[in-house]
């Protein structure tokens, strides 16, 4: 081949991920999952799915990429996603939105206090501590929520992370990140090395494998907490996933939402609750969710 | 991440390791950062410089955790240091005498610095980007 030919093709990159491969598994992703992973990411793509070829007995990225598209749905196809979503977590991460929390609780309660149900979803829960520093916060309300019909969902599109949420089990590690110790104490309690949370948080939650593209959560929801997720995504799919969340939140709903998306949720009509506060009201989000469906529709 | 630079920690324990281990932690944290190998060591220290914060191990030679805590609450009339107990017991029993004791949070090892960021906050330590 002459050199002015080979110049200009594709460069391999280490093992057999080739850019066609990369391009391939770059399709999967954000077609199962919406994670967005540009061409230049081949490191990134080699460094965290190599161990998974390994751990696997696969022998080239090619028959991976090949038993994936073949089977969307297999063990092998779970591994992959999980390998390529951040589960980075912990127990009461970033404090202010339970404090916010808290704070809600009382008025929201008043708003329901006919029906005496909240639902609450931790959206894209990952290994639960989220959703079990939800469940914590709502024991935590004493009398408030006595006798309360309250549904805690945690989803999250990795079948592996969502087991493990269910079990709600934790190395000494996790546990003594975010967590305050007099709670490790009031509702773990030690099993060999590992922390099992109270049998009575666990039952108030109900953990299940979810994609955050497609609605397969039914009902209403009166807080979604969705933080820490969107910057993953383009913005195009961040728009898709908001709708999705303001056609899934009461009217007088909230989205909490990480720190540093207030301005993916502004764009998307959602806004503060109060100034600089982490938690949404659906403000015009419905009605523009309303617009993209009936646009989807038509 | 930094503490405001007046915050003084003392790190009380007999190994080398974690007492070089836990100053370079709380030193990238901000604290000005001061290290005993026991108990009497660490009382002698707190009557020279009462620090903000005492990263406590519990089994040491001469005077071990406990006893230290029990003598500085008995010594010391003023305002209180935050305590947090490093160690590597790990049952509920030991971590709810600690508390019991006077403990503002109990660490077990091993530990990283998000560990002991995360549980510095917890107790009060404002610990800002630098």
């Amino acid at each position: 081949m002459p050199e002015a030919n080979k110049s200009i093709l594709p460069r391999p990159v280490a093992g057999d991920l080739t850019p066609a491969l990369v391009q391939r598994l770059a399709c999967y992703l954000k077609s199962t999952s919406g994670i967005c992973v540009e061409a230049d990411k081949q490191y990134l793509l080699e460094s965290k799915l190599r161990p998974l070829l390994t751990r696997e007995r696969i022998a080239s990225f090619s028959q991976l990429v090949d038993a994936i598209e073949k089977n969307r749905n297999s063990r092998l196809a779970d591994q992959v996603t999980q390998a390529m979503t951040i589960n980075e977590t912990h127990f009461f991460r970033d404090r202010v939105p339970f404090d916010t929390l808290k704070e809600v609780l009382p008025p929201l309660a008043l708003r329901r206090v006919q029906e005496r149900s909240l639902r609450i979803w931790s959206a894209a829960c990952s290994t639960g501590q989220e959703l079990y520093s939800i469940a914590i916060t709502l024991e935590e309300q004493g009398s408030l929520l006595a006798g309360w019909q309250t549904e805690l969902i945690g989803t999250d599109i990795s079948e592996a992370v969502v087991a493990k949420a269910r079990k709600g089990a934790y190395s000494q590690f996790e546990v003594q990140r975010g967590l305050p110790t007099p709670k490790l104490l009031k509702y773990f309690e030690r099993s060999g090395d590992e922390w099992l949370i109270a049998e009575r948080i666990r039952k108030r939650t109900n953990f299940q494998c979810g994609n955050l593209l497609d609605g397969q959560i039914k009902g209403k929801f009166d807080i979604v907490f969705c933080r820490n997720v969107l910057f993953y995504f383009e913005p195009a799919t961040r728009a898709r996933i908001l709708s999705r969340i303001a056609t899934a939140l009461r009217p007088d709903g909230y989205l909490v939402l990480g720190s540093s998306e207030a301005m993916t949720a502004l764009a998307s009509g959602f806004r503060p609750s109060a100034p600089g506060s982490c938690f949404y009201s659906i403000g015009n989000a419905a009605s523009a969710a309303a617009g993209s469906r009936a646009a989807c529709a038509s | 991440m930094a503490a405001s630079s007046s915050k003084v920690a003392l790190v009380v324990d007999d190994s080398m390791v974690v007492r070089k281990v836990a100053g370079r932690i709380l030193r990238h944290l901000g604290f000005r950062v001061s290290c005993c190998v026991d108990g009497l060591d660490a009382l002698e220290q707190c009557r020279k410089e009462m620090p903000d914060l005492i990263l406590l191990d519990w089994h040491m030679p001469r005077m071990d955790g406990m006893a230290f805590l029990n003598r500085l609450k008995e010594e010391h009339s003023g305002r209180m240091p935050r305590i947090a107990f490093c160690t590597t017991e790990n049952q509920p029993r030991e971590i709810e005498e600690a508390l019991s004791a006077g403990a503002d949070e109990y660490i077990m090892k091993p530990f990283d610095e998000n560990i002991i960021r995360l549980k510095l906050e917890q107790i009060g330590f404002a610990l800002q980007e630098s």
